[in-house]
């Protein structure tokens, strides 16, 4: 069968979700103190829709005056939040839990449109696991003393947050939740390509009666997110992003008293054995690779195939490649979205182009790319080594890298021959061999017939240079606590 | 106190000096540079001559503590536990030479002495206790919202660089290098700058006590010398800055090093000699420690076809 006549086989009429679910204003300011109020300077930038490059908003651009303001506004707030009765807290940690849920289709769309990743990702994994993570912490706030800290453990004070535009909203929750139920206080900074969902939130906030100064939201570019981070009287800093810009923050915050945390980069290797389920780890590949467009630090970039079903698996794979949708990412049946900006489609078109030229073999899917906005379609390559730069370095986009191995114990010195440690999977049938190769992998989170999974309650980081600390779970409080 | 290997009574027998040598690898090397320097009691007296370490023999002992760290970290808990628990008893049964040790290098009477190493075997105890414990203290299963098995367990950072305490030179290096290797890292110990000589000798301890080889490497000099190339190592995953507590600029000089390849970091903590004698808390093992989550699904009886 041809490529052409089974997408043919699939074709869908268009199922667009309403935009009129979301009011986006032509401008927003800096939320600081409980206000939303214009940037020192009066600096602004513009947010646009990547998979139209339309302009959806004008945002204030945070400079160091209003650094400034933002983490005095929250040194000001820390006293009485922290005093506050961690049962209290846990409530306003509640309300905004359910506000979201509330408002989730809103700030799904709204996400959708500023970040350009499908609607049904959006919908069925963004917002809900936003909720759960303000939900599961909540309830942290008045029992921390039974968390293992100790009986009565601190918070820390301020803290200065860097987020990511790949889950702009739920890397906020996964930083502002711990931190509040803890009894800190945040100043945090959107990604400078997605700082819409960060703001809604902000109204949020101001909707759960959340007093003033608690969380301050600065939308910014890097310049603002450093001069967060180098500030005095921030306590704790916790970033999500790239392991060259973790790498300046863990200098910059040599020699002073900061708690860090750092969520980085990664090369995850998704392993198959040949007893594996196939058609599951086909689903399991394309989930790892082609979610959220393969924007993901966790992304099983690397697929360590078994030599002795290579062949088979990889033209499964290629069928099911053959029939993802790419295209509008607000309509219901997209698979994939557009690639986040401008920037990052080149950084992707520069790798994915090293790739071929140093030999390795490039393949698409039959794949129409729309005129405007950013994209990219999903793409293998085979023939790949371990020398070879698209099996070393992140790429964060939706292409696949290839290698096979022969033993397990091959593939095991093949999954942790990478300098990052943030996630692996493993297919296979055999528990012992899950068990064994599970216990081998130096990576925090592994997934075992099963991948990019999630939840508030599960501990997430990695080793080596994917950063240090966890975010979730019990282990997600020890960031924001003075232990 | 008088120095018992200068007994100036003209029949006396003429002692057997220790030439004191660093432990990697399980065996004691002298310093590749051929390098000694002096090292002299509280009082100034001349007590041995130590191995002045290059950084030569600082990557000689990443090499040897890498190797050694599939084993260790492989070996069962409950193995890692006994071996702990060895050292104890090994030290027991030289605690005079350790209390003399001590008393020299501090310039402490022999009771006080006596308590600093009493609670330094104690303290080896207490580690060797902890060993199959850590994982259920500070690990567990998730109750995830879905269909999976999915559980946290502790695990090793891997080859840990501790920089032993300048003051206090047994109590306080047996403090931060016993919890480092508990959990199954391995490490590089630099040893107090002006007393290693007790820290040289626990390697003798060490190596009768079945730790294996490579586990724990001992090296003597200056710490502002060695610590810098350890810090930049591309292949130690963490380090300990306890004795670099003194110098805020060898503490932030070697952060900053360390966050090449993204080390992680104890910071020095302020802790006066009385305070090695506390009960610690586990701190100082979660701080090499990783935390790694499995997933699975658990599928359900009864459905038709695959559970995944």
């Amino acid at each position: 069968m041809t490529i052409e006549k089974r997408s043919s086989a699939f074709e869908y009429a268009p199922a667009p979700e309403s935009r009129a679910v979301v009011d986006i204003a032509p401008s927003y300011g800096l939320f600081i103190d409980g206000e939303f109020t214009e940037a020192a300077e009066g600096r602004v930038f513009k947010t646009v829709s990547p998979s139209t490059e339309e302009v959806l908003s004008e945002v204030a651009q945070a400079g160091e005056a209003d650094v400034e303001r933002a983490v005095k506004a929250a040194r000001k707030a820390f006293e009485k939040w922290s005093a506050l009765p961690g049962a209290e807290r846990a409530k306003y940690l509640f309300r905004i839990a359910r506000i979201i849920q509330e408002r989730s289709r809103e700030l799904a769309v709204l996400e959708t449109l500023d970040n350009g990743k499908p609607i049904k990702e959006t919908r069925d994994a963004d917002l809900p696991l936003v909720a759960a993570h303000f939900f599961y912490y909540a309830g942290w706030a008045d029992k921390l003393g039974h968390a293992g800290f100790g009986a009565n453990p601190k918070p820390l004070g301020v803290a200065g947050q860097v987020i990511p535009w790949n889950f702009p909203l739920l890397m906020l929750a996964w930083k502002i939740a711990p931190a509040l139920a803890t009894g800190n206080t945040v100043v945090l900074k959107p990604a400078e390509t997605t700082p819409l969902s960060a703001l809604f939130f902000a109204d949020i906030c101001r909707q759960a009666g959340l007093p003033k100064g608690v969380v301050n939201i600065l939308p910014g570019y890097g310049d603002t997110g450093a001069a967060l981070i180098a500030h005095p009287d921030v306590n704790k800093v916790a970033f999500t992003g790239s392991t060259a810009v973790g790498k300046e923050i863990a200098r910059t915050v040599a020699g002073t008293r900061k708690k860090v945390t750092l969520e980085l980069g990664g090369k995850g290797a998704n392993i198959v054995f040949d007893d594996a389920p196939i058609d599951q780890a086909v689903e399991g590949i394309v989930t790892g690779i082609f979610f959220n467009q393969g924007q993901v630090c966790c992304a099983g970039s690397r697929l360590l195939v078994q030599e002795s079903i290579q062949e088979e698996l990889l033209d499964s794979l290629k069928r099911r490649l053959s029939t993802l949708r790419l295209g509008d990412p607000l309509d219901k049946n997209t698979d994939i979205g557009a690639i986040n900006s401008a920037e990052q489609l080149a950084r992707i078109t520069s790798l994915v182009e090293a790739g071929e030229a140093e030999g390795a073999e490039r393949w698409s899917p039959a794949c129409e790319l729309p005129s405007s906005g950013y994209w990219f379609a999903p793409t293998l390559f085979t023939n790949v080594t371990q020398a070879h730069t698209i099996a070393r370095d992140e790429i964060f986009g939706p292409v696949l890298s290839v290698l096979t191995f022969r033993t397990p114990d091959e593939a095991v010195a093949k999954a942790n021959n990478t300098q990052y440690g943030l996630s692996a999977g493993i297919w296979t049938e055999k528990g012992s061999r899950i068990l064994a190769v599970a216990g081998k992998l130096r990576a925090g989170v592994i997934w075992s017939n099963t991948f990019n999974k999630f939840d508030p309650t599960s501990p997430f980081g990695g080793y080596k240079e994917s950063g240090f600390g966890r975010e979730g779970g019990r282990h997600g409080l020890e960031a924001y606590l003075d232990v | 106190m008088s120095d018992p290997r200068v007994d100036t009574r003209p029949d006396a027998r003429l002692s057997v000096f220790k030439t004191y040598k660093l432990y990697v690898g399980g065996k004691f090397p002298r310093s590749e540079s051929g390098r000694v320097y002096e090292v002299s009691d509280a009082k100034g007296k001349w007590l041995a001559n130590a191995p002045l370490s290059s950084r030569k023999d600082a990557r000689d002992a990443v090499v040897a503590a890498r190797k050694a760290f599939g084993g260790w970290s492989g070996a069962t808990a409950y193995n890692r536990g006994q071996i702990l628990y060895r050292v104890a008893e090994m030290l027991e049964g030289r605690k005079e030479q350790f209390v003399r040790e001590v008393a020299d290098a501090e310039g402490l009477s022999k009771p006080k002495a006596t308590a600093q190493v009493d609670a330094a075997i104690d303290r080896w105890v207490w580690y060797a206790g902890w060993t199959d414990k850590i994982a259920q203290v500070v690990g567990g299963g998730n109750p995830v919202a879905g269909p999976y098995f999915n559980l946290s367990s502790p695990e090793p950072t891997g080859v840990v660089v501790v920089l032993a305490p300048q003051e206090s030179s047994f109590l306080g290096l047996v403090s931060v290098l016993a919890p480092v290797i508990a959990t199954g890292n391995t490490a590089i110990v630099i040893a107090s700058e002006k007393s290693p000589l007790p820290a040289l000798s626990l390697g003798e301890v060490l190596t009768t006590s079945d730790v294996p080889g490579g586990v724990v490497n001992i090296l003597s000099g200056r710490t502002a010398e060695i610590a810098p190339s350890l810090a930049a190592h591309q292949d130690v995953n963490a380090i300990d800055l306890a004795g670099a507590g003194a110098d805020d600029g060898l503490a932030k000089e070697l952060e900053i090093a360390a966050a090449d390849n993204l080390k992680r970091v104890l910071r020095p903590q302020t802790v006066d000699n009385a305070e090695w004698f506390a009960t610690p808390g586990i701190e100082r093992m979660t701080a090499f420690l990783e935390t790694k989550t499995v997933w699975h699904p658990t599928g359900s009886l009864g459905a038709s076809g695959s559970s995944y």
